[in-house]
C-alpha cells in the first residue's frame, strides 16, 4: 500500500516539475548545478536523472512522441555525475546551494530508492537496501559498454522494466490512492527528525516549492488526505506538521535560488516550452484517479523501443549481421572469424585462432588504451594459460587494480565517468580475447558500481585508493573466505571410506579433498577427465603428490567407474537462477549419470558467480572454443584422420566449453551462505544483491 | 589338417592379442576359417553330420577361450552348428523314404521349433533371439539324431555325405555375405557415438536416399573411432560434424535420432557397445530423443547378461590415457599397505539396459533356412 503510494506521489511531484519549468527554465540549470538532479530534456519531457522513478514514470508515457534533437538524447540520465547536456560547471561545490545542508545532497539517492520499492517482492528493510538495487543499475546487465551511450541505453531498460511494473500497482490501486502518497510523505519527514533535512527524502517534497506548483502539491495532497480519513489517522500530528515544515523550508530555498541562478537554460529551454503544452497544469488539479487513468492510458501503449529494452538485451548474437558490423568497427583487434562453422552455433563468435594470436602480439605498441596490465591478462586469457572462472577473475581484477593505481584523470573529465568508460574499453579488449565468464561479469558489475558510487568529495587519490581497497575485499571476501566457507561446509559431507568423485579441476573442490586429507578422513578419489584440455591430469598430480588415493578415468567410462561412487563433487562456473548449474562442458553428463545410479551430486560454487539469469539448454549461451585442438589427440599420433580436413566443406569440428547441467540432478549446492538445495537460489541471489552492493 | 589348424591358431593369436577388433570383423574372420575348416575336413564314410559338429565346436571353443568378450565369435560358430544341423536334417528328410522313428520324431521337432519362429512373424529382436534358442535346443536333439542316423547308415548316405559338406559351406557362404551386407533404412539428423560400419552404411544410404540430415558424431574416446568415422562421412558429403564426448548431453537437445552401432546385443535386449554409450542413451532418455541400435546379425547373442559391466567388459591399456612419460613418478608411489596411490580405469564396453533402446535395427534371416 505504501509502496503504491510512493509512485503515485513521484507521478505528480513529476508534473508538478513540468508545470514549474515552463515557467522558471531557470530553475533547471540551477539544480542541475548543485547535483541534486541533473535536468535533462528528452524531446518534450522534462527528465530528472538521479532519481529514476522519475525518468522511469515519465519516460515511458512520452517516448512515443519522438522527434527528440540528438544531441539531447545522448544524455545519460542516471548518472550522478552532472549532466553534459546542460552548460555550466560540470561539478558544482556543494557550497552554492547555501540554503540546504550538504545532508541533502547525499541523501538524495534514497528518495528515488523509495520510488522503486512497489516492484519488490519482499518488503525493503530500510530505504538503504532498496537504494542499493537502484545502484546497481549501471551497466549490469552489461559489462561491456563500449561507449557511454550503450551503457546508457542499458540502464534506461532496466529502469524502464521497474516502472512498468510499478506502474500497473500504481494504476490497480488508484481506489485509494491520495492519502497513501500523503502517509508516506509525512512518514519520511517525520523519520528524519530535522524538518530541513526532510525535504530530501522524498523528491516530490523537495521539488514542490520551486514556484506556486509547491502550493497546488500540498493542497492536492492535503485534499486527497481529507477524503480517505482512516489513513490518514496513521499520520500522526507531529508527523504532518514535519511534512509542512519541510515544504516550507523548500521554498525557501527555491526562492533563494532562483534569484542568483544565471539565466542558463539554453536550448533546453525552448524544448521545454515547446513541451509545455502537453500537459497543461489544470489537469494536475484533478483528482488522482484521473491521474491513474491516464497513466493507464500511457500504459496501454508503451513505446515499441522501451518495450524491446524492458527486458534485459541478451548477449550479442554473432548471427545478426549488422550489430556484428558494428561491433567490428568497434573493435580493437580485427579478428578473422572461423570460416567452416556449425550451423546451430552462428550466433556464438568464433575466430581463428592463429591470426588472433599474431595480431594481437603486433598491436602491442598500436593499442595504446589498453592498459600493460590488462594486456598481459587478456594475453594468458587467449593461451589459456589463465582458467578456471576464479583465476580468471582475480586476474582480471588484479589486472584493473593496476589500471587504476595508473590512471589519472584527463582534465574537464570526471573521474567517475572517464575510468568507467576506460575500463570498458578495457573489458572489450578482454573480451576479444576470450569472452567472460558469468563470475567476471558479476566482478565487473561490482566494480562499476563502486566507480559509480565513490563520494564527489573524495580526491582522485583517495578516490583511487579506495577502489583498489574495494576490489582487494572482493578478491578477499567473495572468493578466497568464500571458498574458505565452502571448504568447512563440504569436509563434513566426506566421511571414511567414502569414493569421490571430481570433474575437471575445479579449484573448490580441490580445496576440500585437499583439506579432508589433512584432516585425516580416509577417502578414495576418482579424476574423470575429458578432452581436449584435460585439465583433471593436472589435479590428478597434485593429489597424488600430496598422497591421496586416486583413481582416474575419462568421461566415457563414467557410468563404469559410477558404481563404486559414493559423493559427486563438481565445481560451477556459474549457477543460474532456475538451478541450472553452467559449468565445464561435460559436468551435465556426470550429474546425469550419477542421478542414475543414485548418487549424491555436490556442486560447490561460490556465491558472487551466482546469476539471476535463467537457462534451459546449453546451446543459447555458451563459448566455443578452438575447434583445432579437436582434431590432434595428445600422445595419439596413430589417430590422425583429421588432419588437415578442417577444410572440408562438410566436416566440421566443435569444441563446446560450457554446459548447463539440470537442477534435478544436484543434490545441493554448497555456497558460502551454506549448503542449499538447487531450488533455493533465487533467494541467495536476491540476498546477495542486496549485500553485496554495500561492501 | 595341418593347414587348418594354422590358420585356427593364427586366428587365436589375433584375437588375444586383439589385433581384431570390431565385431564384424571378428565375425567374418572366424566365419572364414570355419569354412576353411569344413572344407578341409576329411568327412570319413559315416557319421559325417557329428565329425564336421565335432570339428566346428573344437575350434569355435578354442576361439572364444581366445577373446571371451568378442561375443560375435560364439555367435558365428553357433550360426554355423545351426547351418550344419539344418543341412543334415534337409538331408535326412529327403533321403531316408522309410523314414527311422527317430528321424521321424526329429522332424516333428524341427516343424514345432519353425512353428515357433515363423517366418510371417514380425521382425522382432525376440523374434530373432527366438530362432538362435531354436537352434540351440535343437542342438541337443539332432546329436542324438545324427548319432542314429550314424546307426542306421547306409550306403547311399556315402554318396550324399559330399553333397553335405557342400551344401554347408554354400550356407556358411551366404552368412558371410550377409555379414558383409548388412545395412539400410533412413535416418534424420542423428548423434552417434563410435565409428561402426554399420552405422556408417545405415548413413550412407540414408544419404543416397536423398534425405537431408546432419551428423554429429562422438569422437568416443579412447579408440576415437568417430574421427575416423567423421572424415569418412564429410568425404561422402554428408554434413557431418565432430563434438568431443563430454558435449553428448549439450548437444543431444537438437537432435532427432540417435544412431549407434554396437558390440553385440543381448538377449534381453540389453546392448553391449563401446564405453560412453550408456551415458549417450540417458542423455536420450533425458531429452526424449530415440536411441537406435543398428546391429547385423552377427551381434545377437543368445546370453543373458549378468554383471555386464565387469563380465562382458576389458581393460584397456592405461597408455591411452596418460602418456607413459607423464606420471612416471606417480606410478610408483605406494600408500601404507602397498596398494597403488593412482589406478588408471580404461574400459573397453559400456551396458545399455533394454530399457533405454529405443529400437533395433536389424537385417532379416533367411526364413527359409529356419
Amino acid at each position: 500500500m505504501q509502496r503504491n503510494g510512493s509512485v503515485l506521489s513521484e507521478l505528480f511531484s513529476a508534473s508538478q516539475l513540468y508545470h514549474c519549468n515552463k515557467t522558471s527554465p531557470n530553475l533547471l540549470s540551477s539544480l542541475s548545478d548543485n547535483r541534486i538532479r541533473s535536468a535533462h530534456f528528452n524531446n518534450e519531457t522534462l527528465i530528472f536523472p538521479p532519481p529514476p522513478s522519475l525518468s522511469n514514470i515519465m519516460d515511458p508515457r512520452r517516448a512515443p512522441r519522438t522527434v527528440s534533437d540528438p544531441k539531447v538524447r545522448k544524455v545519460g540520465f542516471f548518472t550522478d555525475p552532472p549532466d553534459r547536456s546542460l552548460p555550466g560547471p560540470p561539478d558544482h561545490p556543494i557550497s552554492s546551494f547555501p540554503t540546504s545542508p550538504p545532508s541533502t545532497v547525499d541523501n538524495s539517492p534514497p528518495s528515488a530508492g523509495n520510488s522503486l520499492s512497489p516492484v519488490m517482492i519482499p518488503p525493503p528493510r530500510h530505504s538503504s537496501s532498496i537504494l542499493s538495487r537502484l545502484r546497481r543499475d549501471p551497466a549490469e546487465f552489461f559489462p561491456l559498454p563500449a561507449s557511454p551511450t550503450a551503457s546508457t541505453s542499458t540502464s534506461f531498460s532496466d529502469d524502464v522494466a521497474w516502472t512498468m511494473k510499478g506502474r500497473g500497482v500504481a494504476a490497480a490501486s488508484s481506489s485509494l490512492p491520495g492519502g497513501l502518497l500523503f502517509d508516506i510523505a509525512a512518514i519520511k519527514s517525520a523519520a528524519s527528525s530535522v524538518p530541513a533535512s526532510g525535504l530530501t527524502t522524498v523528491s516530490a517534497v523537495n521539488n514542490l516549492p520551486i514556484e506556486k506548483g509547491g502550493g497546488v502539491a500540498v493542497e492536492m495532497q492535503d485534499d486527497q488526505s481529507s477524503r480517505s480519513k482512516s489513513l490518514k489517522e496513521k499520520t500522526t500530528k507531529a508527523e504532518r506538521r514535519a511534512l509542512q515544515e519541510a515544504q516550507r523550508a523548500a521554498k525557501a530555498t527555491a526562492k533563494a535560488e532562483d534569484g542568483k541562478t544565471p539565466a542558463a537554460a539554453s536550448g533546453a529551454a525552448a524544448s521545454v516550452k515547446s513541451g509545455k503544452s502537453l500537459k497543461p497544469p489544470p489537469s494536475q488539479k484533478n483528482d488522482s484517479a484521473a491521474l491513474a487513468a491516464l497513466e493507464k492510458k500511457a500504459g496501454d501503449r508503451p513505446p515499441e523501443k522501451d518495450r524491446k529494452k524492458e527486458f534485459p538485451q541478451p548477449r550479442m548474437q554473432f548471427d545478426d549481421k549488422s550489430r556484428v558490423e558494428k561491433a567490428k568497427r568497434r573493435a580493437v583487434v580485427k579478428q578473422t572469424e572461423a570460416r567452416n562453422r556449425v550451423e546451430l552455433f552462428r550466433h556464438l563468435p568464433q575466430y581463428e585462432r592463429g591470426t588472433q594470436r599474431t595480431e594481437l602480439q603486433s598491436k602491442f605498441f598500436e593499442l595504446d588504451p589498453v592498459h600493460p596490465a590488462v594486456y598481459k591478462v587478456g594475453l594468458q586469457y587467449l593461451y589459456g594459460d589463465i582458467c578456471g572462472s576464479n583465476a580468471r577473475c582475480i586476474a582480471m581484477l588484479q589486472a584493473f587494480q593496476e589500471a587504476i593505481k595508473d590512471y589519472s584523470t584527463p582534465s574537464e573529465k570526471t573521474l567517475a565517468r572517464d575510468l568507467t568508460a576506460k575500463i570498458g574499453s578495457y573489458l572489450s579488449f578482454l573480451i576479444e580475447c576470450r569472452p567472460l565468464s558469468i563470475s567476471m561479469g558479476n566482478a565487473i558489475r561490482f566494480l562499476k558500481n563502486r566507480i559509480a558510487k565513490l563520494p564527489l568529495t573524495l580526491s582522485e587519490l583517495e578516490a583511487k585508493a579506495t577502489l583498489r581497497s574495494d576490489i582487494d575485499r572482493f578478491i578477499n571476501e567473495k572468493i578466497i573466505l568464500a571458498d574458505k566457507v565452502i571448504v568447512k561446509h563440504a569436509v563434513t559431507k566426506i566421511s571414511d571410506g567414502d569414493v569421490l568423485l571430481t570433474y575437471g579441476s575445479p579449484s573448490a573442490v580441490e580445496m576440500v579433498l585437499l583439506h579432508a586429507h589433512e584432516l585425516g578422513k580416509q577417502f578414495r578419489v576418482v579424476v574423470v577427465d575429458s578432452r581436449p584440455k584435460l585439465e583433471g591430469q593436472l589435479l590428478l598430480h597434485r593429489l597424488v603428490g600430496k598422497g591421496i588415493n586416486c583413481t582416474y578415468t575419462h568421461v566415457n567410462a563414467i557410468s563404469y567407474i559410477m558404481h563404486e561412487v559414493t559423493r559427486v563433487f563438481l565445481g560451477a562456473s556459474s549457477v543460474l537462477s532456475n538451478g541450472t548449474v553452467y559449468s565445464k562442458v561435460g559436468t551435465a553428463c556426470v550429474a546425469m549419470v550419477a542421478h542414475a545410479f543414485r548418487v549424491p551430486v555436490l556442486v560447490c560454487c561460490e556465491a558472487y558467480k551466482f546469476h539471476e539469469r535463467v537457462q534451459l539448454d546449453s546451446l543459447c549461451s555458451n563459448e566455443l572454443g578452438d575447434p583445432d585442438v579437436i582434431s590432434k589427440i595428445h600422445g595419439r599420433e596413430d589417430i590422425n584422420f583429421l588432419d588437415g580436413s578442417t577444410n572440408s566443406e562438410n566436416l566440421q569440428l566443435l569444441n563446446l566449453i560450457y554446459d548447463a547441467t539440470p537442477s534435478d540432478y544436484i543434490s545441493m549446492i554448497i555456497t558460502d551462505y551454506g549448503m542449499v538445495p538447487p531450488t533455493s537460489v533465487p533467494v541467495i541471489v536476491r540476498d546477495y544483491r542486496r549485500e553485496h552492493l554495500w561492501i | 589338417m595341418p593347414g587348418t589348424q594354422t590358420l585356427v591358431n593364427e586366428l587365436v593369436t589375433k584375437l588375444k592379442k586383439r589385433r581384431v577388433e570390431g565385431s564384424q570383423e571378428t565375425a567374418l574372420l572366424t566365419a572364414e576359417l570355419l569354412r576353411s575348416v569344413i572344407s578341409q575336413l576329411k568327412v570319413p564314410p559315416t557319421n559325417q553330420a557329428e565329425t564336421l559338429i565335432e570339428a566346428v565346436k573344437s575350434v569355435g571353443e578354442l576361439l572364444v577361450a581366445a577373446n571371451p568378450v568378442e561375443l560375435a565369435v560364439g555367435n558365428i560358430v553357433r550360426r554355423v552348428l545351426h547351418i550344419i544341423r539344418d543341412e543334415v536334417f534337409s538331408v535326412a528328410i529327403s533321403s531316408a523314404g522309410g523314414d527311422d522313428r527317430e528321424t521321424a520324431e526329429q522332424n516333428g521337432f524341427r516343424v514345432q521349433t519353425v512353428a515357433a519362429g515363423p517366418p510371417s512373424r514380425s521382425p522382432s529382436l525376440h523374434a530373432i533371439l527366438d530362432r538362435t534358442h531354436d537352434s540351440e535346443i535343437a542342438h541337443h536333439s539332432s546329436r542324438a539324431g545324427d548319432s542314429f542316423e550314424g546307426k542306421g547308415k547306409s550306403a547311399d548316405r556315402n554318396a550324399e555325405s559330399w553333397k553335405l559338406k557342400h551344401d554347408v559351406i554354400r550356407a556358411v557362404n551366404e552368412l558371410i555375405e550377409d555379414i558383409n551386407s548388412c545395412h539400410e533404412q533412413i535416418a534424420e539428423q542423428s548423434v552417434e557415438l563410435i565409428h561402426q560400419k554399420t552405422v556408417r552404411e545405415f548413413l550412407c544410404a540414408a544419404k543416397e536416399k536423398r534425405r537431408s540430415f546432419r551428423v554429429f558424431v562422438a569422437e568416443g574416446a579412447p579408440k576415437y573411432q568417430g574421427h575416423a568415422l567423421a572424415k569418412d562421412l564429410g568425404a561422402r558429403g554428408l554434413q557431418t560434424t565432430v563434438i568431443t564426448d563430454s558435449a553428448v548431453f549439450a548437444m543431444i537437445s537438437r537432435v532427432n535420432m540417435v544412431v549407434v552401432g554396437v558390440h553385440a546385443v543381448m538377449a534381453n535386449g540389453g546392448v553391449i557397445g563401446p564405453v560412453g554409450l550408456n551415458m549417450v542413451a540417458l542423455a536420450a532418455r533425458k531429452h526424449a530423443v530415440p536411441f537406435v541400435v543398428v546391429a547385423g546379425p552377427h551381434k545377437l547373442c543368445p546370453l543373458y547378461p549378468q554383471n555386464p559391466q565387469v563380465l562382458l567388459n576389458e581393460m584397456r591399456c592405461p597408455s591411452e590415457l596418460l602418456q607413459d612419460g607423464e606420471f612416471s613418478d606417480c606410478m610408483g608411489v605406494c600408500n601404507g599397505s602397498g596398494n597403488p596411490l593412482l589406478n588408471v580405469v580404461n574400459p573397453a564396453f559400456d551396458y545399455v539396459p533394454p530399457e533405454l533402446v529405443s529400437l533395433f535395427i536389424t537385417d532379416m534371416y533367411d526364413h527359409s533356412k529356419c
